[in-house]
């Protein structure tokens, strides 16, 4: 397996968005997660890899919002 | 089938992808063959892309093939696969992303490249269109899908003998995008220059289970929501290989499967691109150019007669 890819790589993390709603994202560094507000998701970035699936995504709670 | 449910079941796929990400063998040789191939394509093109994506990418082909035949054409390769494991097999940036819903921000990257993913995909229109929306103008869109003929031994063969084993037949190989419709896709989706044409691979194999068991290595096998929900009988398996071998095999034994390779290329309009002239705007004669003398419209040449 290749080295693991700690940080999620800058260029990346720019040009993403919220799959669902084409929206921006939040990058949460110490969740390791990117915040979706209008669809009130958020995915989860495991070893850099951001995992852009709303399946995988945690629903905010209501005082995250 | 009605319309509003999708053919293909993505659940499933991710997790067909993410098992076959664990397996180690030969059974990529397809992936790593269309990969090469549509690096020479890209290669034809003389321009350099600074940020482009794989999509799809499986566990990186497309990175070794550039890396082989279009070094240096690529500045910056982010790789995305629908399963999280394969994305973990390859060695550069990427994210895992569904095709059919992409992550990526309008105008933002220079060049999009697929390698045998999207003939997966329920809705390639509107991957097209959100494909095309990703690319910055004058970006370039180069995929090859599976498309056409391919494995259509193999679906007569399934249906030859689930008609005479199981009483009744069941979809077993997915329906492929044709050339017209590919092409057509392409333009509806807002592409300039649209391009689709189709490149035959021919495979041959010793027997039709090895056949099977390389789709499934490969994370191909049957994902149609309308497939048999129960495990097929072992009776029905080896009634299909031994079908596949009466009506396929070859003079030395081999059977051959067929996998044709749809390409398509489109470009993001811009306002660079080449187009056409407004009829009548030229400015030079055809006549000159030719070095002939021109005839006024409707006065027809007279035939010439070969003596």
């Amino acid at each position: 397996m290749p080295p693991a890819r700690a940080a999620i790589d800058p260029k990346l993390l720019e040009i993403l968005v919220c799959p669902l709603t084409k929206g921006p994202l939040r990058y949460v560094p110490d969740q390791q997660e990117l915040v979706s507000e209008q669809a009130g998701l958020a995915y989860p970035i495991r070893d850099g890899i951001p995992i852009m699936l709303a399946e995988e995504a945690r629903e905010l709670e209501d005082n995250e919002r | 089938m009605t319309e509003s449910n999708p053919p293909f079941d993505r659940r499933l796929l991710r997790q067909r992808r993410n098992r076959a990400a664990t397996r180690q063998g030969t059974h990529g040789f397809l992936f790593v063959e269309a990969a090469t191939r549509l690096a020479d394509r890209l290669a034809d093109v003389r321009r350099d892309f600074p940020l482009a994506l794989d999509l799809g990418a499986h566990d990186g082909p497309v990175r070794q093939a550039l890396a082989d035949r279009a070094p240096d054409q690529i500045g910056q390769l982010i790789e995305t696969d629908l399963a999280e494991a394969m994305v973990r097999r390859t060695n550069g940036p990427a994210a895992v992303a569904d095709e059919e819903a992409l992550p990526f921000a309008a105008n933002s990257v220079d060049l999009i490249l697929s390698c045998c993913s999207l003939h997966w995909v329920n809705d390639l229109p509107g991957t097209l269109t959100q494909i095309q929306a990703a690319l910055k103008p004058d970006g370039l869109f180069l995929a090859v899908l599976f498309g056409g003929e391919t494995l259509t031994e193999l679906r007569q063969a399934w249906l030859a003998a689930e008609a005479a084993v199981a009483g009744g037949v069941s979809p077993r190989v997915a329906p492929f995008i044709d050339l017209q419709t590919a092409a057509g896709l392409l333009q509806r989706a807002g592409f300039a220059m649209p391009v689709a044409d189709i490149d035959r691979t021919d495979v041959t194999y010793g027997e039709a289970l090895s056949l099977m068991r390389d789709l499934r290595d490969m994370g191909e096998s049957n994902i149609l929501h309308e497939r048999r929900r129960y495990p097929t009988g072992r009776r029905t398996l080896l009634a299909a290989a031994s079908h596949y071998q009466d009506m396929f095999a070859g003079d030395d034994g081999r059977l051959p499967a067929t996998f044709e390779l749809i390409f398509l290329t489109g470009w993001k309009p811009a306002a660079t691109q080449p187009k056409p002239l407004r009829p009548g705007s030229a400015a030079a004669r055809l006549a000159d150019a030719l070095d002939t003398t021109e005839r006024p419209a409707g006065d027809l040449a007279a035939p010439k007669m070969r003596t």
